[in-house]
């Protein structure tokens, strides 16, 4: 490494910044030109002046914050890159969300790589990660304490099916985030072989069509809303976590709520949330999925975002990488929420 | 183990009481002696096991793992037992054998100390994750499933169709795995007989009355008495010619005799009596930090029985000598106490009725209690009541005084335990003494889910140091957050650095809009504190 990679990019108040290209990665307040890995409102917010992003990221910034959501907008295909500033600039699947993205900076013989928010696990429903070598690795560490080990998928679906077929006269309720988590959960309950309607909350429509149109086959899906009360006997419906908690839950007879989240690991969050089935499912790395591919980037230096950064920093020590926490304040609320 | 721990994990997220009780039932139908009687015993947290300690728990997984892993996991879980099983490294999938929950717990019970740490491991090793929590929970006790007690013995009442009053009363001379009980539940063996033991009987609780409750209750068919703010405790008595026995309970039937042992000493009467266990000075009754001296003690000194002398309030009489006076009303059961308490005097007297014609005079008198350090509220009691286990509708109301308010600057927080786990929810709070906060307190209770998810992003976007699992919050003059803090009571302390504890402090309020330099002065609490005057006597009986 020729340089300090500080001079390539360093937090600031308002999120990571490329001095020498003079832009942003997912700032938390509106600037001039800010590169988005994803979607996430935590990420990609609304305000700023231009925009680079994925095709699938930009289209679902539109949908969410509206028209007008940015001055102007440019996409980055996977795999391609440009140059600004000197710093060269490419994009590459993160496997968190559809179009969610690392993206890597190179700048006189540095190369840094801000994977925003990522998985690796198998997702149909977002392209695949893929690792890249790097000097300094910029990771989250959303699940990074050595109790978050996201068990297979499938078995977590296969618990809300089981229910289903115990319980056929009573609506099953899985909250789960509106971007990403929920088409994922519709396809994993096709993959896991329930072919018959699923209903949807409102908030997940727009989205959920996106995918569809992207040519992620959902199987058939129906607005929840002008079904009777009676029809809902047996019907699996997706919501927003939040919605479980709300009026819009009311109108379900006797439902069985099921939350798919990588916090159901931890019993309180699951009791605090009402889950009566917990399905540890996760778009973000889980405590093995962050070393390994820590150990992978081959990276000398972690810089870790948002999450639990204390332990993931303390292991990498361990390991005599050159590991600190950025403090970036501003992440991981959409999720919270 | 693999029975018990599917019941706990089903338990633990069925929301629906009839459902939870349907499980339980199903579950001590369905497996035998001794495994259902371990089961119940730990839901009802009546299992000991002496050799299996968290501090041998987490010798065990400091072996097996890096401890600054474990201490931040432990942090964010908030429950070592959860911890633990989520971090045990099992060895590959070698869960094939799958002791009972019987032969677990009885070889725990037998084991020494020395042995009992290579049996635990030795168990973890062999249980899925699920497996590794029940057990563990079983050794630690606290499932946090939402089951109480008085639950698990309603779902074996239903199952052995008696009434769940008829399980209480003989409840406290069983001990697990309670094999003669469920062969009486089954129709296969006698009533077991709590014979000539001094057992506890389950006390008649009370439930918080409220403002709209007034209107339909009527003042004449009530008796009124101070709501005492020490123990609420059951003495047994038994004499024998010149020899007296004499057992004390507290209120979930833990014998505490030996705790007490000069007011056990004092105290020669034969039936069993309700009260409020009271540290004297004097003739007045002591704050509760007072009765907090006497709590938790390995020893008790001479010095301490004399400093802090132990003395029962009587309310209430369930037996005198054999007769069983539960079913007469109040009022006759309260003749029969002044009888009993006039015959002994000493550091048994009785809680006076309070004179009174209407709510509104009560209240009076409620409001003018308020600066009596030892006085929590007034009791409602019905004349006509019988004594009931249990907290039985419409016979009993406490009426606790209206809380003190304090608008204090949130400084610290940690994560906490239990159903906040892995949330900012334990808060240290200070008011203002000249242009610098001092601590006042701590709370964990008050708020509603939704602002536990608010105050967790506070503290997480506004942390300014951090101390180990403490984060510094924010709180200068201008930006910071204001919480309106109720108190029960307000006490002169050396341990705090404002030499002011509050008894029982909770978030009333998130004053989002406020201020911090508009929140309270350390003076404001010294005043009121001044104002607690000399404590009044209890009159005599």
């Amino acid at each position: 490494m020729a340089i300090r990679p500080e001079t390539l990019l360093h937090p600031r108040p308002e999120g990571l910044y490329c001095p020498p290209g003079d832009f942003h990665i997912d700032p938390m307040r509106p600037v001039a030109r800010a590169l988005v890995t994803h979607a996430h409102s935590d990420h990609g917010r609304a305000g700023h002046g231009h925009v680079l992003a994925t095709r699938e990221t930009l289209d679902i910034m539109r949908i969410r914050l509206g028209e007008g959501f940015c001055g102007s907008e440019q996409a980055m295909p996977f795999g391609e890159s440009l140059t600004h500033g000197g710093v060269r600039i490419s994009f590459h699947p993160a496997g968190h969300v559809l179009g969610s993205a690392q993206i890597a900076l190179e700048w006189q013989g540095c190369r840094i790589v801000v994977s925003g928010d990522y998985k690796r696990r198998p997702d149909p429903t977002a392209e695949a990660f893929a690792l890249q070598a790097c000097d300094v690795f910029v990771t989250e560490a959303t699940f990074g304490l050595p109790v978050f080990r996201h068990p297979d998928a499938r078995g977590e679906a296969g618990r809300l099916l089981a229910s289903l077929a115990r319980f056929p006269e009573r609506p099953h309720l899985i909250g789960a985030y509106s971007l990403g988590k929920a088409q994922r959960m519709i396809r994993l309950l096709r993959d896991c072989g329930h072919d018959a309607p699923i209903l949807l909350h409102g908030a997940l429509e727009k989205v959920t069509q996106y995918y569809e149109a992207r040519g992620i086959a959902l199987g058939r899906l129906e607005p929840v809303a002008g079904h009777k009360a009676r029809d809902l006997a047996g019907r699996i419906v997706l919501c927003p976590p939040s919605a479980l908690a709300d009026r819009w839950s009311r109108r379900f007879p006797d439902p069985v709520t099921a939350v798919a989240s990588g916090w159901m690991r931890i019993r309180a969050r699951a009791r605090q949330r009402g889950a009566e089935i917990p399905m540890v499912i996760s778009d973000h790395a889980d405590w093995p999925e962050l070393q390994e591919t820590i150990l992978e980037t081959g990276a000398g230096e972690i810089w870790v975002t948002h999450g639990q950064e204390d332990a993931l920093v303390h292991w990498c020590q361990q390991r005599g990488l050159a590991a600190r926490p950025l403090r970036l304040v501003g992440y991981g609320d959409e999720e919270a929420a | 183990m693999n029975r018990f721990a599917a019941l706990i994990e089903a338990l633990a997220f069925e929301p629906r009481r009839l459902a939870k009780l349907t499980l339980m039932e199903e579950h001590f139908r369905s497996v035998p002696d001794p495994d259902r009687g371990y089961c119940l015993a730990a839901l009802c947290g009546a299992l000991d096991l002496p050799a299996a300690k968290p501090a041998m728990l987490r010798q065990l997984i400091s072996e097996r793992t890096d401890p600054v892993l474990f201490a931040l996991s432990y942090d964010y879980v908030g429950d070592l037992s959860e911890t633990i099983a989520l971090l045990w490294p099992a060895p590959a999938d070698t869960l094939t054998r799958d002791s009972s929950i019987g032969t677990i717990v009885e070889t725990l019970q037998k084991a020494s100390r020395r042995e009992v740490a290579g049996l635990v491991a030795g168990l973890l090793d062999t249980l899925d994750e699920r497996g590794r929590w029940a057990l563990l929970k079983l050794m630690t006790g606290g499932f946090r499933i939402g089951v109480s007690a008085s639950l698990a013995k309603l779902a074996l009442a239903r199952f052995g169709r008696v009434e769940a009053a008829a399980i209480e009363e003989i409840w406290h001379g069983l001990e697990p795995p309670y094999a003669g009980l469920f062969a009486w539940l089954e129709g296969r063996g006698p009533r077991p007989d709590p014979g000539q033991a001094l057992t506890f009987r389950s006390p008649m609780l009370a439930h918080p009355v409220e403002d709209e409750d007034f209107d339909r209750l009527d003042p004449h068919e009530f008796s009124a008495e101070w709501k005492w703010d020490g123990i609420r405790v059951q003495a047994a008595g038994r004499l024998r010619g010149n020899a007296v026995e004499i057992r004390l309970f507290s209120r979930s039937g833990d014998d505490i005799t030996t705790a007490f042992p000069d007011l056990a000493g004092a105290l020669h009467f034969d039936g069993v009596i309700d009260g409020e266990l009271v540290v004297m000075e004097g003739e007045s009754v002591a704050p509760f930090s007072a009765v907090q001296q006497r709590l938790n003690r390995k020893s008790v000194s001479a010095r301490l029985t004399t400093e802090f002398p132990a003395h029962l309030i009587a309310y209430d009489c369930l037996f005198a000598g054999e007769e069983d006076l539960r079913s007469l009303s109040l009022a006759e059961r309260r003749e029969r106490l002044d009888a009993l308490v006039a015959a002994h005097g000493g550091r048994l007297r009785t809680s006076p009725p309070l004179d009174f014609d209407s709510w509104e005079d009560l209240a009076r008198q409620r409001a003018q209690s308020a600066e009596h350090p030892a006085i929590e509220g007034v009791m409602l009691k019905r004349l006509a009541s019988p004594y009931l286990a249990g907290r039985p509708k419409g016979h009993w109301y406490k009426w606790k005084r209206d809380p003190g308010l304090v608008d204090c600057v949130l400084m610290y927080a940690q994560r906490g335990h239990g159903k906040r786990s892995s949330y900012y929810s334990d808060f240290t709070f200070g008011v203002w003494d000249g242009d610098r906060l001092v601590p006042v307190g701590k709370a964990y209770f008050g708020f509603s889910d939704a602002e536990l998810i608010e105050l967790d992003r506070f503290v997480r976007q506004n942390t300014t140091n951090r101390f180990g699992p403490v984060r510094e919050v924010v709180h200068e003059a201008r930006t910071g957050l204001v919480l309106e803090i109720a108190f029960e009571g307000l006490q002169a302390s050396t341990r705090h650095k404002s030499g002011i504890a509050m008894r029982f402090p909770r978030i009333h309020r998130i004053r989002w809009d406020k201020p911090p330099a508009e929140a309270d002065r350390l003076t404001t609490l010294q005043a009121a504190l001044a104002r607690i005057p000399a404590q009044p006597a209890v009159p005599d009986a």
